[in-house]
């Protein structure tokens, strides 16, 4: 915390209502509190995805360099088949990633909301996941889900012969396989987010809707949660980035396979920037993602944050 | 805060050991060899380093291969800040870095000590010489044309252990039928692209080969030769189902455990017997060239050296360079590491059955360059792609995939 | 700093806040109604927890109990059974033995550069990103919605992507290699994903108490340190948790930002689990794993009682 105390004795004398004020020192305090945060949105993140675009249009490889090479990169990239089973696994996990991590997470929050007995351990066995690295999350699941060792070895023993259950080794369920270990990792958190929003509702609205006579689960879909809507948006942006950069889990489970049924995106970049050295194709494929965001995240962004002004 | 402590005073104590002559110079040296036989390896050039009484060796381990540690070397050395040594596959993959002059020219310490004469084969060093000048040392040979297969295996099937190719596409069908997997093939791409690569040299012939892989002709893929290779490939993986490993290692670990009949792999796949106790002739049978042609590739490793301000930094990193290849180090450091020595002036006694035959067939000059000294990372990348998704799946028939594989070649660079 | 008169003010609010805590905290959290112990709802509530609880706890279950296992055992056993044998020394081996290259010496290696690596990171951004969501949700100025939307998309690219820009930048402000070098990395990467969490909390705090507090001619930091930190301890623990776990767990960043004597403890676990060679030593790699995960799982651990504070202290509002 220094730092902050550090900028809060320079910003002082801001602080205090100036006299005249200039339109670029009104508010002085809060631009330079946010100065940290303008810098990294320019110079980091529209300095470095500008870089990224440019050196997509070259044909860079071991190092980034200028050297021109159009929109080569493109069409190798929307020429080649691994892209187009990225992209559709990303479409398949995302969507399920998204809808299932919120409702998953909402409702342990809600329950554990209910003032459960020993809700301590129950919050850490659920967000405990979080905690562990990806590479051995991936190596854990591996194992449950390989029929050899796993659940279907398991169920086998039991006497049911004829039970398969491998995702992981079947092309066209396998991204289902990466999305049981992706839950598991990632619900604790969104858990602990709406908890922390549950926890700042205010306990007069449960009140007034029990005067009401409104059932609970009406109170929650009615009034609760379009409250806690910030809380949906940070977790929403929380689930879409991960499900975008998607990656380590993929290697750690199944490396893309088998036969390149589990490829992502993210590991399409990976692959083309440092196994296949070309960066050229890496960035383009980078910049597709980026763009893809870009186009649904603006409009969003425009919307939630651009339209009113608050004091 | 203690034990960081403790850890610096030990590592203050190996400097002040090292402090006593001027030009003392410590040596980070980046590399991704971290399991037991390659640390073992590694250590062999640390002692080595460390007995010169001058320098100390900095250990900089990144494990999970090229892919984890590419872009580590590659960022610091952008960061203008590099390590002192790294290893890199040689070949392609590091010309770039020698154009922007981030390397170290090592060509005195070679001309001096005549690397050019003992390094066999010859082409280990034309991979690391860019325009005349020689900018890495290569340390060690592999190859990949092998395959390894279980007795036990066979002789629980009541088959007898196939000698070539043909043999054991033969008797696969049977050796299923006993529960054993014929064709052990972890999920990784590279196995699969491996795998076909060796079937290739094997089935198609040198010449073929050679067409395909070094002149990058893709009629050459679509010609008789390679047609054969991709009908056989595409019989070979219905022999590899129910191998669901992801692992080299482990998919091997099928053969010793005798739960698999065979592997295609090259021949590092023989530490993995020898540390399972499996003895060469009884436990296992090797087959080079897949028993149908006495061909094995050279590639192997080598390390490059970042260009440093450092006069005394330079001094201590050619040291290094000339150590790696000096015959004591050579052979201490090929038996920890399962490959074979790139000098042809050292005596390798003692070796098993098969690593006998790979030193017979390297001196009847029966030798093809590595893949990767003849494909670019791209090309090799996208041939893994392919491989991966035809052996895993038999939706692809063997005329798509040759059809696919011809397009790579001919776009290859 | 401020004028004396708004001091008294806010001292005089803080009784009201406390009390009104106290309030809460006798009504408990939301959405409690007084029920039997044994009604169907409860044990609906408690068979959902622990039918959840036997899912997320499974992986750990196989770790632990293979953790424990010598290596012939798994090699033939079931990844679910106990050990028949226990053996703590994949621990000790994964702590203080384990080879990475030629330092046999383990995670413990490792360990003390992690904090040393971790702790002014989320020191660091955690204050950057309180502070600008703070701005950003009650003194917003011209543009900052629009540095708020960058940053969001920013939070969408794939870190390795950055890598080589964020290298030549840190060489260029001769940064690079150092430990702030990476502080300064963990802070940017961190920022997109926290300054979110603490703009949207910020925002959705009642209005009324901010507008009292400037009408007492509290300023910027006023507020922010006296009436808006003291209440946002939820979110904080939140944010808390995705930092440290975050970079706790970076490896990238670490070994592609530091020099070997500073790479920390995930260096190890990786040369630990990824060795692509020899033989796989899953009872070590659990125990690295699990070894690795325990200062995040403590921090989870000790949070929950500052949640539970958290709980009065959001109680203020209202």
């Amino acid at each position: 915390m220094a730092a902050t105390h550090d900028t809060s004795a320079l910003a002082g004398p801001g602080a205090a209502p100036a006299r005249r004020p200039i339109r670029l020192f009104r508010n002085l305090s809060s631009k330079i509190a946010a100065l940290p945060m303008i810098l990294v949105a320019t110079v980091i993140f529209v300095g470095c995805t500008l870089w990224t675009v440019v050196h997509s249009f070259t044909s860079s490889r071991l190092l980034p360099r200028l050297d021109w090479a159009g929109l080569d990169q493109y069409e190798r990239l929307w020429s080649t088949p691994k892209w187009y089973v990225s992209i559709g696994n990303l479409a398949v996990f995302g969507l399920l990633s998204m809808v299932f991590t919120l409702l998953i997470g909402f409702v342990l929050a809600a329950l554990l909301d209910r003032k459960v007995r020993g809700e301590d351990v129950f919050r850490t066995i659920i967000l405990y996941p979080f905690a562990l690295s990806f590479i051995v999350t991936g190596l854990v699941w591996q194992w449950i889900l390989n029929p050899e060792l796993g659940i279907q070895a398991v169920v086998r023993s039991l006497g049911w012969t004829g039970f398969t259950f491998d995702p992981l080794y079947d092309a066209d369920i396998v991204i289902y396989g990466i999305l049981i270990a992706a839950l598991w990792q990632g619900t604790g958190l969104i858990m602990c987010i709406m908890l922390a929003g549950l926890r700042g509702v205010d306990e007069e609205i449960w009140k007034a809707a029990k005067v009401d006579g409104i059932p609970t689960w009406k109170t929650y879909t009615h009034v609760i949660i379009p409250m806690m809507r910030p809380v949906f948006v940070t977790s929403l942006v929380l689930i879409a980035s991960s499900i975008v950069k998607v990656y380590d889990l993929v290697v750690a489970q199944t490396g893309g396979g088998p036969g390149g049924a589990s490829e992502v995106p993210a590991k399409y970049v990976m692959d083309a920037m440092f196994g296949a050295q070309n960066l050229g194709q890496g960035f383009a494929a980078s910049t597709m993602m980026l763009l893809s965001v870009a186009i649904i995240l603006i409009p969003w962004a425009y919307l939630e944050f651009g339209g009113k002004k608050r004091g | 805060m203690r034990l960081t402590a403790r850890l610096m005073g030990a590592s203050a104590l190996c400097a002040a050991m090292a402090a006593t002559s001027a030009a003392a110079v410590e040596l980070e040296v980046t590399h991704w060899w971290t399991s037991g036989g390659e640390a073992a390896a590694v250590a062999k050039f640390a002692e080595a380093l460390n007995a010169t009484g001058t320098h100390t060796w900095v250990d900089g381990a990144i494990a999970g291969g090229g892919d984890t540690a590419r872009p580590i070397m590659i960022s610091r050395i952008l960061g203008g800040d590099p390590m002192d040594a790294f290893q890199f596959n040689h070949g392609r993959q590091a010309e770039e870095l020698i154009e922007a002059g981030l390397m170290l020219d090592l060509t005195d310490v070679a001309e001096a000590n005549g690397w050019k004469d003992l390094v066999n084969p010859p082409d280990l060093l034309d991979a690391c010489t860019y325009e005349g000048r020689i900018y890495c040392v290569p340390v060690n040979i592999h190859s990949w044309q092998w395959m390894w297969l279980s007795n036990k295996a066979y002789e629980d099937a009541g088959l007898p252990v196939p000698t070539n190719w043909q043999e054991f596409m033969d008797s696969a069908d049977e050796l299923q039928a006993a529960g054993k997997i014929p064709l052990a093939l972890g999920g990784q791409p590279w196995q699969s692209a491996g795998a076909f690569q060796v079937m290739a040299t094997a089935i198609a012939g040198t010449d073929a080969w050679l067409k395909v892989f070094r002149d990058k002709d893709s009629e050459a893929v679509m010609g008789p030769e390679f047609t054969q290779v991709f009908e056989s490939a595409a019989q070979a993986r219905e022999f590899t189902r129910g191998s669901n490993v992801q692992d080299w290692n482990q998919a091997t670990n099928l053969v010793i455990t005798d739960a698999a009949g065979g592997q295609i792999m090259g021949d590092w796949a023989q530490g993995e017997f020898a540390l399972a106790g499996e003895v060469a002739g009884t436990d296992y049978s090797c087959l080079p060239g897949l028993g149908m042609s006495d061909v094995i590739s050279t590639g192997g490793d080598a390390f490059y050296f970042p260009a440093q301000d450092d006069p005394e930094v330079t001094a201590a990193q050619k040291e290094l360079a000339q150590l790696m290849i000096s015959p004591e180090v050579q052979v201490s450091f090929n038996a920890a590491k399962g490959s074979l020595p790139v000098r042809g002036d050292v005596n390798l006694e003692a070796v098993n059955d098969c690593t006998r035959k790979g030193l017979d067939i390297l001196a009847s000059g029966n030798i093809i360059p590595a893949t990767e000294q003849l494909l670019s990372p791209d090309t090799a990348q996208q041939v893994n792609d392919l491989m991966t998704e035809f052996w895993a799946s038999s939706d692809m028939s063997a005329a798509d995939a040759q059809q696919r594989f011809a397009d790579i070649i001919a776009s290859a660079d | 700093m401020a004028d004396p008169a708004s001091l008294n003010t806010l001292a005089a609010l803080d009784p009201v806040h406390g009390r009104t805590g106290a309030v809460g905290d006798m009504a408990g959290p939301r959405g409690r109604r007084p029920r039997r112990a044994l009604s169907r709802g409860n044990i609906m509530l408690y068979g959902i927890l622990l039918l959840v609880s036997v899912y997320y706890l499974l992986p750990l279950w196989v770790m632990v109990m293979t953790s424990l296992k010598g290596m012939p055992e798994i090699r033939v056993g079931n990844i679910f059974a106990p050990p028949m044998e226990v053996t703590f020394q994949p621990w000790v081996k994964a702590w203080a033995e384990a080879c990475t290259g030629l330092n046999c010496d383990g995670l413990s290696r490792g360990f003390w550069n992690s904090v040393r690596i971790t702790v002014p990171s989320v020191v660091v951004s955690i204050a950057v990103a309180s502070v600008s969501g703070y701005a950003l949700a009650r003194w917003r100025f011209k543009g900052s919605e629009a540095f708020f939307a960058i940053l969001l998309i920013g939070a969408f690219i794939p870190y390795q992507v950055m890598l080589y820009p964020i290298v030549i930048l840190l060489r260029e402000l001769g940064l690079y290699g150092s430990l702030s070098g990476l502080v300064l990395v963990h802070t940017i990467f961190g920022m997109p994903i926290n300054v979110l969490l603490f703009r949207n909390y910020f925002a959705a705090m009642p209005e009324e108490l901010f507008k009292a507090a400037r009408v007492d001619g509290a300023g910027f930091w006023r507020i922010f340190f006296q009436i808006m930190m003291p209440m946002s301890l939820p979110i904080f623990v939140v944010s808390m948790i995705i930092q440290i776990t975050g970079i706790w767990n970076d490896f990238l960043f670490g070994v592609v930002f530091t020099v070997p004597e500073n790479y920390p403890m995930t260096v190890q676990l990786n040369n630990i689990v990824a060795s692509v060679q020899g033989v796989k030593e899953y009872n070590v790699n659990m125990a690295a794993t699990l070894l690795t995960g325990l200062v995040p799982l403590i921090v989870y651990f000790a949070s929950g009682k500052l949640f539970v504070r958290g709980i009065a202290a959001g109680a203020v509002k209202g």
